[in-house]
């Protein structure tokens, strides 16, 4: 497996609520990396500091390092935009963009200058097509996002997040708020995407992280327990914590 | 069976509720179950309170009217003596020679108001943007009681502060502009003191200012973080997310902010008058008296009322100084319509 997310003695304070001790990890490329554990035990905020949305935030302080293909994504130099176009990321809840739907895919690409025109459209009409919202919506591009269903808001989203040509997706729960189709069919699309992108997530379902994960992570109280491709996490932990939790013993 | 959009609620609620009273009825009609009856009992209490709501919603309208046709009936006789043409458009006030020209006091409102408007406007939308998307949160809890004190004090107080700080310092104003602007009639100066259009539109600017922002700032907060979140996410800067995500869903709300500070300043009377000169000429220069139609009300009304049609004439300014807020209230009613249209995309 090779590494493209290297994390090194990562720690993060909610003003005094230390919410993050001492991470390690290395995430694989081109692989389907999950993060499992109760509820409050730190996921969202790991995830948050891999693209770097813990600098919207006037309280929150991140200590450590966290590189992507061996640039630290903290150093003075990185422009904290290039680390979000890199670093994609799936709300909870989708929130589509005050504009048409063909806007919201364009969106990204028209602020980076990524196409304009044509060349636009087509990628518009590809972005969907992966997201699997094309045939859907191909009708009523120009009408507002927001008429869509939750589960179709949320496939947009993908395909908005795709179209900045990232090469990592972040998920917190991006299945959470859908429906069981909804939610199938998103799962769908992300072990397809594992081809071409690295994929992080955020669980709180299990039979999701035993479904989708290749590489599995489980946190406790701020702290990496147990991590580790998941066949072996999930068939020989080496932790009792992890055990239990994967036994469905507490959430 | 009754789910329905949120847009149209209202309607779509009272045409389930139609349908439901009369299917529940024609049920009640056929059945003695007791627990229908209550149902039944409780549709119809729903259907009764909606039509005293909507009795109580126009009440305001109704009162609006009555005054209105008040003014109408008081300027009558005025009426009778000169047409509504001449009154709007003469510009000679000489109520002993029987003279009523209005369009002075017309242009001295507008230009105060619309003055104000230019100057406050565009500061409290950068300041609200300002403290709700680039300030820390405690910046802005700071700062919003501040913001509601503003609002509160009295007109007079804003008014002696114009008087002697707003109305010593136009003339230097003035006099610094000459160089570059004199040649421009808009800022010609031909009015050695201070009390000037400037000096009213400045005070009534900072008057307005703390209502626009604090509504403002509510409007900019009441736009989800998730909807900034998801346009950052995608590496777009701050400035990017505020002009395409956060200023496109908030305009509808933002319009209405500087609705509610126009409004304000059309009737703000006792600061304005004490800085604007109540000099009846036609502005032509920012730096040139005016005299505004609540100014005009305000020192006239309850003197030489013995001169005929003289209290005709006041009503008659006030009716018009009614119908010019009503026009502008439904052109922005209309800019808000086509707004809340656009932000629904
Ligand atoms: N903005 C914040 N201010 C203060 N404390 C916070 C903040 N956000 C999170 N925390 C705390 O940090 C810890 C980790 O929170 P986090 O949201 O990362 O948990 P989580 O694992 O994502 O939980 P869940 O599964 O419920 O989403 C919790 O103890 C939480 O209370
Ligand atoms: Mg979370």
């Amino acid at each position: 497996m090779e590494t493209q997310i290297k994390i090194r003695d990562l720690n993060v304070y909610y003003n005094k609520v230390h919410a993050l001790k001492d991470i390690n990890l290395d995430l694989p490329r081109g692989q389907i990396t999950v993060i499992v554990g109760p509820s409050g035990c730190g996921k969202s905020t790991l995830l948050k500091t891999l693209n770097r949305f813990h600098d919207l935030a006037d309280d929150t302080q991140v200590t450590g390092h966290v590189e992507l293909d061996g640039v630290d994504l903290y150093a003075p130099d990185v422009e904290v935009t290039e680390v979000r176009t890199k670093v994609g990321l799936i709300a909870q809840r989708p929130f589509p963009l005050p504009m048409s739907i063909f806007e919201n895919v364009a969106y990204g690409m028209r602020i980076h200058k990524l196409a304009r025109g044509k060349e636009l459209r087509d990628k518009v009409k590809h972005y969907l097509e992966v997201a699997g919202l094309w045939d859907e919506v191909k009708g009523r591009l120009n009408t507002p996002a927001r008429d869509l269903s939750i589960g179709q808001q949320q496939r947009l989203c993908l395909a908005r997040g795709l179209a900045v040509e990232p090469e990592v997706i972040l998920g917190d729960e991006p299945t959470s708020s859908l429906d069981p189709i909804s939610a199938k069919f998103i799962e769908e699309r992300l072990e397809e995407l594992k081809k071409d992108y690295t994929v992080v997530l955020v669980s709180h379902v299990l039979r999701q992280a035993r479904h989708l994960a290749d590489y599995l992570v489980f946190m406790y109280l701020g702290e990496v327990v147990e991590a580790g491709p998941a066949e072996q996490v999930l068939s020989a932990p080496k932790n009792d914590r992890t055990r239990a939790y994967l036994q469905g013993e507490f959430y | 069976m009754c789910r329905s959009q949120p847009t149209s609620w209202l309607g779509r609620s009272q045409d389930c509720l139609k349908l439901a009273t009369r299917r529940e009825t024609a049920r009640l009609q056929t059945t003695q179950d007791p627990k229908l009856h209550t149902q039944a009992r409780r549709i119809r209490k729903d259907e009764l309170a909606a039509r005293n709501y909507r009795l109580a919603a126009s009440f305001p309208l109704f009162l609006l009217l009555i005054m209105v046709v008040g003014f109408f009936l008081r300027t009558q006789p005025l009426l009778e003596h000169s047409s509504v043409w001449e009154i709007l458009s003469g510009m000679q006030w000489r109520p002993s020679a029987g003279e009523f020209g209005l369009l002075t006091f017309i242009s001295g409102t507008l230009s105060v108001t619309l003055l104000a408007l230019l100057l406050a406007a565009p500061l409290c939308m950068l300041t609200s943007l300002f403290l709700v998307e680039y300030a820390k949160r405690r910046a802005l809890t700071a700062i919003l009681p501040a913001i509601d004190l503003l609002a509160g004090i009295p007109s007079v107080v804003y008014g002696v502060w114009g008087l002697l700080v707003i109305v010593p310092l136009v003339p230097q104003i003035s006099g610094f502009v000459q160089p570059w602007l004199g040649s421009i009639p808009l800022f010609a100066a031909n009015n050695p003191t201070g009390y000037s259009i400037l000096s009213g539109g400045i005070v009534l600017a900072v008057m307005i200012s703390p209502i626009i922002i604090s509504v403002s700032i509510e409007v900019l907060r009441s736009v989800p973080d998730g909807l900034r979140h998801g346009s950052l996410a995608l590496g777009a800067t701050r400035w990017q997310t505020i002009k395409k995500v956060v200023l496109p869903r908030a305009m509808p709300g933002l319009i209405a902010a500087i609705v509610m500070g126009l409004s304000r300043a059309f009737g703000e009377t006792l600061a304005v008058m004490m800085v604007v000169g109540n000099t009846p000429l036609i502005p032509r220069s920012i730096f040139d008296p005016g005299y505004p139609l609540t100014a005009l009300i305000a020192n006239n009304y309850g003197e030489m009322m013995s001169i005929p049609l003289y209290d005709s004439a006041l009503m008659g300014a006030a009716l018009l100084l009614l119908v010019i807020v009503i026009i502008f209230n439904l052109g922005a009613a209309l800019v808000l319509i086509r707004a809340n249209r656009r932000a629904q995309v």
